[in-house]
């Protein structure tokens, strides 16, 4: 898995939009021990996919959840899926217009405790230039300076225009999208 | 009259005139379904990736696992209720053909739909029973595997179509000879 910078002028639009200036230095995403899934179901049928790169500027501190940043990039190109055939659909203009739109971006609003080591990440999802808000419940699992946090969150493909066309019956692929960010993320500010 | 003839005689007193109803409709729903699956499978296969081609294939996943289900109920119905006896007037070589056929084709009847559901869980894509029954995977997902359970399911679909093809073959073959025998009878009969 390769995590690689994007398209500079993206870079350039997060890392302005990071830089809270109460934050302490970024956190390190680990690509190896991280991972951006997603299950969609083809008519009843759950097929899995991965995206290969992002990258982000998140901080978290799970002593304070909500004084976190978070805001992230996916390279939409990057996805991977069960067949080639359908890694080359993926990329069409039809799904994810990966000419037009190469990446989707996450930028948090705010972070709340949910207690018990979980919080919810609301903010704005942008995928083929349409944003919406939305929310990512994660739990946490601090050791020392290492912070995993994984959740799960829902979004319905055709409120991004994803499979529209001859794809846009849901009976055949499902509107909603399961999608699950696994993040490994060093430089976590210890007690 | 010797001993072998006296039990055939007394096996037919006994046996059965018919199929059962059960037997009949269980025989034309399978002949339906199985033309349909190898069908629906020949086209598919080499269709590129659309919502036709998705749908097919599920199409064609559900309609084996009923192929499956009826098999099973088919043999287990068959285990207890014996099925006419061939005429008598049929040669043993043509006897033992279709005592093999009828056994290549009940063997097939499990085997083609098995292959295609080890295949499909191999490839990464799971049966959901008509989209809503999500049916176990028994063998792991693996590239290489899969692509040996494609090969062999369709080598054991091919086979399936050749029995299927025999078996109508046999019955037309018979019909034919019926008939032609009723035709004959009225030719050669000297009748003013």
């Amino acid at each position: 898995m390769h995590v690689r910078r994007l398209v500079p002028a993206l870079a350039g639009a997060v890392a302005f939009a990071v830089a809270p200036p109460t934050a302490s230095a970024a956190q390190k995403i680990v690509p190896a021990q991280s991972e951006v899934s997603f299950v969609s179901k083809q008519m009843g049928v759950p097929v899995q996919g991965k995206f290969e790169r992002f990258d982000g500027q998140v901080n978290i501190d799970p002593a304070r959840p909500e004084s976190g940043r978070v805001s992230f990039t996916v390279d939409l190109s990057s996805v991977a899926i069960a067949t080639a055939e359908a890694v080359a659909e993926l990329k069409k203009p039809d799904w994810f217009g990966v000419a037009k739109f190469p990446a989707a971006t996450f930028q948090s609003s705010s972070i709340k405790s949910l207690g018990n080591n979980r919080i919810d990440v609301i903010g704005k999802l942008t995928i083929k230039g349409i944003t919406n808000e939305i929310h990512v419940p994660m739990t946490l699992a601090q050791q020392g300076g290492t912070l995993k946090a994984s959740g799960e969150f829902t979004i319905k493909r055709l409120d991004y225009k994803i499979g529209a066309g001859e794809w846009g019956d849901t009976s055949l692929v499902a509107n909603e999208v399961v999608v699950k960010p696994r993040l490994t993320l060093q430089g976590v500010p210890t007690q | 009259m010797t001993l072998f003839a006296a039990a055939r005689t007394a096996t037919r007193i006994s046996a059965p005139t018919h199929y059962t109803a059960t037997a009949v409709i269980l025989h034309w729903m399978m002949a339906l379904l199985i033309i349909g699956a190898l069908c629906v499978g020949w086209t598919m296969a080499d269709l590129p990736l659309s919502p036709t081609r998705v749908r097919l294939f599920n199409y064609h996943k559900w309609v084996g696992i009923t192929i499956l289900s009826l098999a099973a109920a088919r043999l287990l119905w068959r285990l207890f209720h014996q099925p006419p006896p061939l005429p008598d007037a049929l040669p043993s070589w043509q006897r033992r053909a279709a005592r093999a056929v009828h056994r290549l084709l009940y063997a097939l009847f499990f085997a083609a739909p098995l292959a295609g559901w080890a295949f499909t869980s191999a490839a990464g894509f799971p049966v959901v029973y008509l989209g809503v029954i999500p049916l176990p995977d028994w063998v792991p997902v693996d590239k290489v595997l899969a692509e040996q359970l494609a090969t062999l399911h369709a080598v054991l679909a091919y086979g399936l179509a050749a029995v299927v093809a025999l078996h109508i073959a046999a019955t037309i073959k018979h019909a034919l000879e019926e008939r032609a025998a009723g035709c004959m009878r009225r030719m050669l009969a000297l009748r003013p």
